[in-house]
């Protein structure tokens, strides 16, 4: 395989792992959410999110050439395989660091979509054209959710607040580069992650001035991610999601 | 995404002779009932009973089925379970406002549901063991529930009848989609299929269950078939369940637990081996496998939200008072 398509794959896998994480850590809420209306907006999302993974998979399969399908990427890796930034597979905390762990995501995947929506591989820029659509509403739901927990209640704004603290360690490491993202995006494949701060920051500015919370800085950010290095919570999540394919190898469902 | 056979309903009315004979007149005529139509206690009593316990059915139902979405076997299938559980909160949604018409909130349901004076669908309070248990809880149970709900779009109260429409859609679908899964297990490797058999012994019985006690056993059963909220018997919607689905087993080469199960030609319709109904009762009553916990987790997602809504409510009045200063400053 050529470098610049080896670059290509690891760009689709970080996404795809991305998404499909953050669809799994979603999905754990359903049926337990703090009304019925998040019961149906919360597997909303997460249905976008695995639906991007699903067109990301793909592509990184064919694109790679070595005949895996989209489950056997998502499902028969080893951990250290994987390449999601760590934010994602957070577990989900109460229900203002759910909120806010997706308005992040969503915050910074919308400036990555709207840039790669005139990708110069015409694949990427149709799941962009399609998810930055999804992603805009991402935005709308848990913004809102943001600031009426921020300006809610004492109590609200107490867990909000410490969702921010809590997270903040992790938002970082969405704007990383290293040769991939930098090749990739020479290639006018995808935007530079780094080049997608200012966005991103004016969203969360919006939404946080009016939430009344403060965006703090990380004094010690956490990476590792990307090279698949991951926290103690990602073994336990890709036990749960990979437990009918490790038990039945080779089972088509 | 299912009703049951309707448990504890209290459907006398003390309304006199004429009122109840002019209702009556316009059921017989086919005429829809409107929330703000006149209507005997007993009926809105019924239905308030009735379709209560059809939303908490829906809301109850996420959580077995929910249970395999973080390890469902494939993206395909995720994405399906992910959309269906998502569905059956719809419906939840949809059948808590047609309740509302009737003078009640979703808040109160909620309340009686979580106090325990308020029932669901006994078939939640069994476990999902294997992931054939979404399939066979797509098939057979939302197959039992089809049969159940497709009378319930012609039933003389509008809003519930108009919520059933759009309802049944989405069950057929869901029906399919379990039968799929059901059919490639038992198509694939030994121990797929031994996943699929199994599923359908622990599901066949409980789901025959779900249409209630025996007609002869049933206590407003008349009363209700007499002001069409129900159109056809426990007996008769059992029969037509059991009817369409032992060919259904038969062409995926699954075996139905029932020893007794027999073609009746002169009938016209399968018979089958009794029911066990004290097994129904213990588990209506809470000593099913997972009424505690099915209970508490619904209890739990309600007393650890309570800031969330406490805070949604708290942020809206903070905005109307804004709004109301701001446009005091104007003026």
């Amino acid at each position: 395989m050529s470098v610049a398509r080896e670059h290509l794959v690891t760009l689709l896998l970080r996404l795809a792992d991305d998404h499909l994480i953050l669809g799994h850590r979603l999905s754990e809420w359903c049926g337990h959410a703090p009304m019925l209306e998040e019961d149906l907006a919360m597997p909303n999302i997460a249905l976008d999110l695995i639906g991007q993974a699903r067109a990301l998979f793909q592509y990184a399969g064919e694109v790679e050439g070595r005949g895996r399908s989209e489950d056997d990427l998502a499902y028969l890796r080893r951990e250290r395989k994987y390449l999601n930034c760590l934010m994602v597979e957070r577990p989900n905390g109460d229900f203002a660091h759910t909120m806010l762990r997706q308005f992040y995501f969503a915050a910074f995947m919308h400036a990555f979509w709207e840039k790669a929506a005139a990708s110069s591989d015409e694949t990427v820029a149709g799941i962009a054209a399609k998810a930055v659509k999804e992603v805009a509403y991402h935005i709308r739901h848990c913004g809102e959710w943001v600031i009426r927990l921020g300006d809610g209640t004492e109590e609200s704004a107490a867990r909000m607040q410490a969702a921010v603290e809590a997270l903040a360690p992790y938002v970082d490491e969405l704007f990383e580069t290293d040769a991939v993202s930098e090749a990739v995006a020479q290639e006018g494949v995808a935007p530079s992650p780094a080049s997608l701060r200012g966005a991103f920051e004016a969203t969360v500015s919006r939404v946080f001035a009016e939430a009344m919370l403060e965006m703090p800085a990380a004094a010690w950010p956490q990476t590792g991610g990307r090279q698949g290095r991951h926290g103690e919570a990602m073994g336990y999540l890709l036990a749960d999601l990979q437990h009918m394919q490790r038990t039945y190898p080779g089972a088509v469902w | 995404m299912y009703s049951q056979g309707l448990i504890g309903a209290k459907t006398e009315t003390t309304e006199d002779e004429a009122f109840l004979a002019a209702f009556q007149r316009r059921i017989d005529a086919e005429e829809k009932i409107e929330p703000n139509d006149p209507m005997p206690e007993g009926y809105r009593r019924t239905l308030i009973r009735q379709i209560g316990q059809h939303a908490h059915s829906e809301i109850v139902g996420m959580l077995p089925e929910g249970n395999w979405i973080t390890r469902a076997p494939s993206l395909r299938r995720k994405a399906a379970l992910l959309a269906k559980v998502q569905d059956e909160g719809g419906h939840g949604l949809y059948l808590y406002s047609a309740a509302e018409t009737l003078g009640v909130s979703r808040e109160q349901m909620t309340e009686e549901l979580l106090a325990g004076k308020a029932k669901y669908s006994s078939i939640f309070n069994y476990p999902t063991l294997t992931w054939a248990d979404i399939g066979a809880i797509g098939w057979l149970v939302d197959g039992a529930a089809i049969m159940n709900q497709i009378p319930l779009c012609r039933c003389s109260y509008g809003p519930y009848a108009r919520a059933m429409i759009r309802v049944c859609k989405e069950e057929s679908f869901h029906q399919r989609q379990g039968y799929e899964i059901m059919m490639t297990l038992a198509n694939g490797t030994p121990e797929q299929k031994e996943l699929a058999q199994d599923a359908l012994n622990r599901w066949w019985w409980p789901s025959l269950m779900m249409f209630g006690p025996h007609d002869s056993d049933s206590q407003h059963g008349d009363q209700s078939m007499r002001w069409k909220i129900k159109r056809f018997t426990n007996d008769e919607l059992r029969q037509q369940f059991v009817d369409s689905t032992v060919p259904q087993a038969e062409f995926i080469g699954l075996t139905l637990p029932d020893p007794e199960l027999k073609w009746n030609e002169e009938r016209g319709h399968y018979d089958f081996g009794p029911i066990d109904w004290d097994e129904f009762w213990r588990v209506v009553k809470g000593g099913g496998p997972m009424n505690k916990e099915r209970l508490e987790a619904r209890q739990k997602a309600w007393d650890e939200g309570a800031w969330v809504r406490e805070a949604a409510l708290a942020h809206a009045e903070k905005r109307k008072a804004r709004r109301e200063a701001a446009k005091m400053a104007a003026e």
